[in-house]
């Protein structure tokens, strides 16, 4: 059989807490349920657990090869027309400074940025089992779930305090 | 303390999105005056364009008119969003919420329009390509990084980029509010913008990590733009008065006095245009003005000091400049009006609460402020270059033109018209900062009093 989505909607955030502890004791685990909600809540209020991400990873990955870039550029610009001003050095450090740190953080941005949409998992081409009415402050438990525990999953829902329930239309074959 | 009131979330969607979804007529009387404002600014560059520079007044040695001077001040409002958006959330202040967009955005605008500036100032401006871009590989010729004029479009650029990726992520969630609330093509617009967002708990993880991650990498980036233009002026060693070391902090600010400034008008207009007193409420101001009496008092001992340095080192050419703004025609008619507009006037009057909680004085006043700092600009600039040269028969002074006047009124109208324009499109406050702000309020006890407090997750 194969599994098909289920969506709860609660107006109250211990209701649907409450529900995702009934799921819980049900055997339902974090992979099989994900709460969509329009506001951030503190990490855990449905008693979920958020992964880890690599967020991190990104700025520094950025700025490693801004630095790099930005180097080549201002160090290849002044090798490439080695003009003699003033008796100076060809390689002025400190106005390479100025465009290596800019570079650095231009490309960290740039890069920080992506890092938080790829770890968003964005884009995400449709919203997939959704309601409007969570970006009015419903709290939505999408539940992956088997065919046959649907109605189960329904009942539980509804006793827990849902509004409304919606299941995902079934794939035609 | 935090005066707010509980409204539940599809308020704060209705009341937030007021602006995409419906034109009152006040808002297009407004586009169409802006507009044509920015047409006749439009017009004035093309004709500079098309018939050269000497249009205008700028002429030996003042070659830098009132356009570089409405540069720098443009430069120095971009600094209002990352300073007010960045500090306040990397310190969790509870009364950010209303304010981070329209800083970050007036960021965004107010850079593109001081971007400009130089363009046109180079009357040629697809020749601008020089400055910065490798050109001619065949002879091996490359920008001189050793330049200002290399230093600034590259910190220039980075701020803007930086700072429309800040508002474009932030954007985001409330991208999927509307897209929610649209129909037919509004509806698959914002479903794009929106990218499938759907309010997961890490997606809500990642925005929240992402405003702060980005804060603390736009900061430094804002600091180092405003140095590296005051270093426009502080490497011309030929310019007295220019080429002084406190150049750095004085610019950078000089621009968070009078961004900030500018973040109070666009608050006040958005309270009363918007309607919104139930978001944007007199607490705001009030934290604003003592953050500005801050700011000013900073800004004021490097004014000081830059009269102090004149005076204990008594270099004469130092010394004729500042006697010229203080003393001589037209100089010290504007020098008073700036000094009065920046400093003297306002802020006695932001050091008393109720002046602080009245929107109508402080709008006064922010816009007062600007007036001010724009003239300081203009102080540093003309009358420095009016006496570059020792011998006096190369010593000007400097009018300007009608071109210039009306490019510069249309870079103020430009900023207004992106604005008006913008809240056409996007919400001008973050709907799910508000939310979270009032998901998080609660009312605590403390003897007989009840206090609303914020509870905020580390």
């Amino acid at each position: 059989m194969p599994n098909r989505r289920i969506l709860g909607l609660f107006k109250e955030d211990e209701a649907a807490a409450n529900a995702a502890d009934a799921l819980r004791t049900a055997g339902y685990t974090d992979e099989n349920m994900e709460f969509l909600t329009g506001s951030p809540y503190p990490e855990g209020a449905f008693g979920e657990h958020v992964p880890a991400h690599k967020l991190y990873v990104f700025p520094l990955i950025g700025a490693v090869c801004g630095f790099g870039t930005a180097l080549l550029i201002t160090i290849g610009t002044q090798l490439g027309f080695p003009l003699v001003t003033g008796g100076k050095p060809i390689l002025g450090i400190p106005p390479m400074m100025i465009i290596m740190y800019e570079g650095t953080m231009l490309a960290a941005i740039i890069f920080t940025v992506i890092g938080i949409i790829f770890e968003s998992r964005l884009p995400r081409f449709g919203v997939g089992l959704y309601d409007p009415r969570i970006m009015e402050g419903y709290v939505g438990v999408l539940v992956n779930c088997a065919e046959e525990r649907l109605s189960w999953v329904d009942t539980l829902m509804r006793q827990s305090g849902a509004e409304d329930v919606k299941v995902e239309e079934p794939l035609r074959r | 303390m935090q005066e707010r009131t509980a409204i539940p979330d599809s308020k704060i969607n209705s009341d937030l999105l007021r602006g995409l979804l419906g034109t009152p007529m006040w808002w297009w009387v407004a586009v169409i005056v802006l507009a044509l404002i920015v047409g006749a600014g439009v017009a004035s560059v093309a004709i500079t364009f098309n018939m050269g520079l000497g249009l205008w007044e700028i002429h030996r040695p003042i070659m830098w008119g009132i356009m570089i001077v409405n540069f720098v001040f443009w430069i120095g409002i971009s600094h209002a969003g990352v300073m007010i958006s960045a500090i306040l959330r990397l310190s969790y202040a509870e009364w950010r919420r209303p304010v981070t967009r329209a800083a970050e955005i007036l960021t965004v605008f107010s850079l593109m329009i001081a971007m400009v500036h130089p363009l046109i100032h180079a009357g040629r401006p697809w020749r601008l390509a020089y400055w910065f871009l490798p050109y001619d590989f065949p002879r091996g010729i490359w920008p001189s990084i050793r330049s200002p004029a290399v230093w600034d479009p590259s910190a220039i650029f980075t701020y803007l980029t930086g700072s429309s990726l800040f508002v474009l992520i932030a954007l985001i969630p409330d991208m999927a509010v509307a897209r929610d609330r649209t129909t037919g093509w509004r509806h698959y617009l914002y479903s794009v913008a929106s990218l499938g967002f759907r309010g997961t708990p890490r997606q809500w993880k990642l925005q929240t990590i992402a405003g702060i991650l980005l804060s603390g990498l736009l900061l430094p980036v804002f600091v180092s733009v405003h140095s590296i233009v005051s270093w426009d002026f502080a490497t011309m060693v030929s310019v007295g008065g220019w080429h002084a070391t406190i150049f750095a902090p004085y610019f950078v600010i000089g621009a968070v006095l009078s961004g900030v400034s500018a973040v109070v008008t666009v608050m006040a207009l958005m309270r009363w245009l918007f309607h919104w007193e139930d978001y944007i409420r007199p607490e705001h101001f009030d934290a604003l003005g003592r953050l500005l009496i801050a700011i000013a008092m900073g800004w004021l001992f490097f004014f000081v000091l830059e009269f102090f340095v004149a005076i204990y080192t008594k270099e004469p050419a130092e010394l004729a400049l500042r006697e010229m703004q203080l003393f001589q025609w037209p100089y010290n008619v504007l020098f008073t009006i700036f000094i009065f507009a920046a400093l003297i006037i306002p802020v006695p009057i932001w050091v008393s609460r109720k002046m602080r909680r009245n929107i109508t004085v402080m709008f006064i006043t922010s816009i007062l402020v600007n007036v001010g700092m724009w003239l300081e600009r203009f102080i540093i600039i003309i009358p420095s270059l009016a006496r570059k040269q020792d011998l006096t028969f190369v010593w000007s002074t400097y009018h300007p033109s009608i071109f210039e006047i009306s490019i510069v009124a249309a870079s103020f109208a430009l900023v207004g018209l992106l604005l008006l324009l913008f809240s056409k499109v996007f919400p001008l406050m973050p709907l799910f900062e508000q939310k979270e702000g009032q998901r998080f309020a609660a009312q605590i006890r403390v003897g007989r009093r009840s206090i609303p407090g914020v509870v905020r997750e580390e």
